[in-house]
């Protein structure tokens, strides 16, 4: 036979790629390693442990490809992953080991499975042939976790790490993403393999995302070209699909107001015209009153939550419901749609632009505006330009949304901050509200800031806290001094569990059942782990205070001492309807 | 709305966990489980899970589709009993003197078309797969004479119209 030379070269590069594509026999932890490598993992956040140690000792072997950031507690691996898969649309990656260390992570499992962060979660095991023993540090984590995952699996033998560890990060990716736990025995981190590493492409019994019907697209775009009030309400559906273009286009094109959820904030430019602020319990006035005097509401990439919806027997109940989704579990789960379109929310609004009329719907937008100026004269003003003595943690936010020039990661925990943060905070750029929405888990924040800045080490990440859930994670102030995270810290301190507070102030008469905080020095706390600090108590040093923090190269930690006792309006009482707003 | 019986039949991937997955559906909407079969479907290496559930169609609806949600769930249905054949089997377990001592025994077994398993000189052991009248109807006229032991099994089903399982896996092979 006789080959040219450019058939000896392919014939040689086939050689060699056949050659490096046998297998190589190495441990299991040894492949799990190059199985992050190969998803191009290159940060985890964790704590060793008996079960997971053999998988500790390869990342000692390969700490120059991949970064473990010790977290103080396991909860705060999970978060801090949430964060930087939240602020990067990476998969974040959590360790632990058996047992306890397992234990740690379920709740930010749950936070990840409801606010549809990918994560994939590692967990030690006691070795095979001693499991259902209760030996030292087994716990069932398959499942304990089985509820709050995306999907879950235990390895039992070396040979499965591979393709499992490939599904793993596939599943938690794709599709409407969420968290994934493998548990893997130590017998199978121990033993060998022959290891070659693909990735997964799909899974037989699973679809990621329905392919759109133009069927529905095109029922849409009628209803949506014949509707003189209509309302868009969009999601973190949004973020995840990608779709902030095609959303901004929509807007324009078709002059449709548009309103946030809360996991939908900074999809769109919190500045554009269009956008009309936010729905839900503490949301702004407009978008929850005309809720429920629109004639189509335009719901994108939202799951109809019911701190979004109020009574649902009350809501938007005259309109015709359009539901843009990816997931068909939700189409009617709680509100009963007129067209659902199925599929990921890029591609849906691609082929539903063309099919949408241009339009302005000025008087409809005036209704908007009105009852903005309401909401500002009642709530909004004293918020944020305050005159009483005491501070607000409006003024707090509008200090910060001056100094980032709204290009700040803004990351929140659970609480009256946290809405008061998400309804003033200000966003240029998608990908910045980073918050704890369907669990409202306190302590998310720090861990969570932790994450999105070494997920984002370009941009500034401020966490905005509260002083209770401050304090549920405040030993992760270890890792932002061990590894110089240069995250801004931000802690508003009433001394109070606020949120309670106030539901106790409005429906149990003031009975302030432990709601009331006796706080440490937290100034002296940051210090302790050589974290610049600083506490504010007047107005007249706000400004200023705010200003140096941002202007630091390094983490920087501010209290600020705010009024005790405010409460956050406008409010929906639980159960009542979105008409229903409190402006007071 | 109001509530009936529904068979939710379940077609996925045989693996280790899927079942309590599906079951803490169940569990996490406070929906009792009727009656649940687990077994090999028509198709190779795919598995059939029927459950049967007494509650609305909106409540059947709802947790059929966070069942189809699950990674290796290929496809669930919902049906109601006039939509399928459905059986249930159920074993008997009677001592062998009351086989002599009492003849009406002898007409309930020839009337109630069950099958005699076993019989040795303790006991035997009746047989009887129908609808759950028909075994009820049978556990109520042994009864008198004393049952030893009594199982039924959980119902299983066939549906009147076609079940796409090859089709829905062919279109996932294709999307791969």
């Amino acid at each position: 036979m006789h080959y040219n030379l450019g058939d000896m070269e392919t014939l040689k590069a086939q050689k060699k790629k056949a050659e490096e594509k046998k297998a190589k026999r190495i441990s299991g932890a040894e492949a799990i390693i190059h199985c992050l490598l190969a998803e191009g993992v290159d940060l985890i956040y964790g704590y060793p442990g008996g079960a997971i140690m053999p998988v500790y000792d390869e990342l000692y072997k390969f700490q120059d490809k991949l970064t473990h950031v010790l977290t103080r507690h396991e909860q705060g691996a999970t978060h801090a992953a949430q964060g930087y898969a939240r602020v990067s649309g990476r998969v974040g990656v959590a360790m632990a080991t058996s047992g306890p260390g397992a234990t740690n992570l379920v709740t930010g499992l749950a936070d990840a499975q409801i606010d549809s962060t990918p994560i994939v979660c590692i967990t030690g095991q006691v070795p095979r042939h001693l499991l259902g023993s209760d030996a030292f540090q087994e716990t069932d984590i398959v499942g304990i976790s089985t509820p709050v995952t995306k999907w879950n699996y235990q390895i039992t033998k070396a040979s499965e790490i591979p393709e499992i560890l490939a599904k793993a990060f596939y599943i938690a990716k794709s599709g409407r993403p969420g968290p994934v736990l493998i548990d893997i025995t130590k017998n199978a981190q121990f033993d060998e393999l022959d290891f070659h590493y693909g990735k997964c492409t799909g899974v037989r019994s699973y679809k990621p995302a329905p392919e759109p019907d133009l069927k529905a697209i095109e029922q849409a775009a009628e209803l949506i070209n014949k509707a003189e009030r209509p309302y868009i309400v969009f999601g973190q559906g949004v973020i995840l699909g990608e779709a902030e273009e095609q959303l901004k286009e929509l807007v324009e094109k078709t002059g449709i107001p548009a309103a946030w959820t809360i996991l939908g904030l900074s999809a769109m430019d919190t500045d554009h015209p269009l956008n009309v602020g936010m729905v839900g319990m503490h949301g702004n006035y407009g978008p929850n009153v005309l809720t429920n005097e629109c004639d189509v509401l335009i719901a994108i990439g939202i799951r109809f939550d019911d701190r979004v919806t109020g009574n649902l027997d009350t809501y938007a109940k005259q309109a015709k419901v359009i539901h843009f989704e990816i997931d068909p579990a939700e189409i009617d789960k709680n509100v009963k749609v007129d067209v659902a379109v199925l599929g990921d929310a890029k591609k849906t609004l691609q082929l539903l632009l063309p099919l949408v009329n241009q339009n302005e719907h000025t008087a409809w937008r005036a209704e908007f505006d009105k009852k903005y100026e309401e909401e500002f004269a009642t709530v909004i003003e004293k918020d944020i330009h305050p005159t009483k003595p005491g501070l607000t943690m409006g003024e707090v936010i509008e200090q910060i949304n001056i100094a980032s020039k709204h290009k700040a990661v803004i990351v929140t925990d659970v609480g009256q901050h946290q809405m008061i943060a998400c309804r003033y905070a200000k966003f240029k750029q998608t990908k910045s509200n980073i918050t704890s929405g369907g669990l409202g888990t306190m302590g998310f924040a720090l861990p969570a800031a932790i994450g999105a800045k070494m997920g984002a080490m370009n941009r500034e990440v401020v966490a905005i806290v509260g002083d209770g859930g401050y304090q549920m994670t405040i030993q992760e102030l270890g890792v932002i001094f061990q590894h110089d995270v240069p995250v801004k810290i931000v802690v508003l301190n009433n001394d109070h569990l606020g949120m309670v507070r106030q539901w106790q102030e409005l429906f149990f008469e003031s009975r302030y059942a432990s709601t009331v905080m006796t706080n440490p020095d937290f100034v002296k706390i940051a210090e302790g782990y050589h974290i610049q600090a600083k506490r504010v108590e007047k107005r007249k040093d706000l400004k200023d205070a705010v200003t140096e923090m941002m202007a630091s190269k390094h983490p920087y930690f501010l209290e600020v001492r705010v009024e005790k006792e405010d409460n956050v309006f406008p409010m929906i009482p639980s159960g009542a309807s979105v008409s229903d707003i409190r402006l007071k | 709305m109001e509530k009936q019986w529904f068979t939710i039949s379940v077609y996925s991937e045989n693996s280790v966990g899927l079942l309590n997955r599906i079951s803490g559906i169940f569990l996490k909407r406070h929906i009792n489980i009727e009656s649940l079969n687990v077994s090999k479907s028509e198709i190779e290496h795919v598995s059939k899970f029927t459950i049967v559930v007494f509650t609305t169609e909106d409540w059947t609806r709802k947790i059929v589709q966070q069942i189809e949600k699950q990674i290796e769930v290929i496809k669930a249905f919902y049906h109601t009993d006039e939509e399928t054949i459905y059986q249930e089997s159920a074993l008997f377990k009677i001592a062998s003197g009351l086989l002599f001592d009492e003849p009406q025994i002898q007409n309930v077994i020839k009337e109630s078309k069950s099958t005699i398993v076993t019989v040795n000189r303790e006991f035997f052991v009746l047989a009887k797969t129908g609808r759950r009248h028909e075994i009820d109807e049978m556990h109520d006229d042994l009864e008198p004479f004393g049952i030893m032991q009594f199982v039924r099994s959980g119902r299983i089903t066939v549906t009147k119209t076609k079940m796409p399982i090859t089709e829905i896996l062919e279109e996932f092979n294709l999307t791969d």
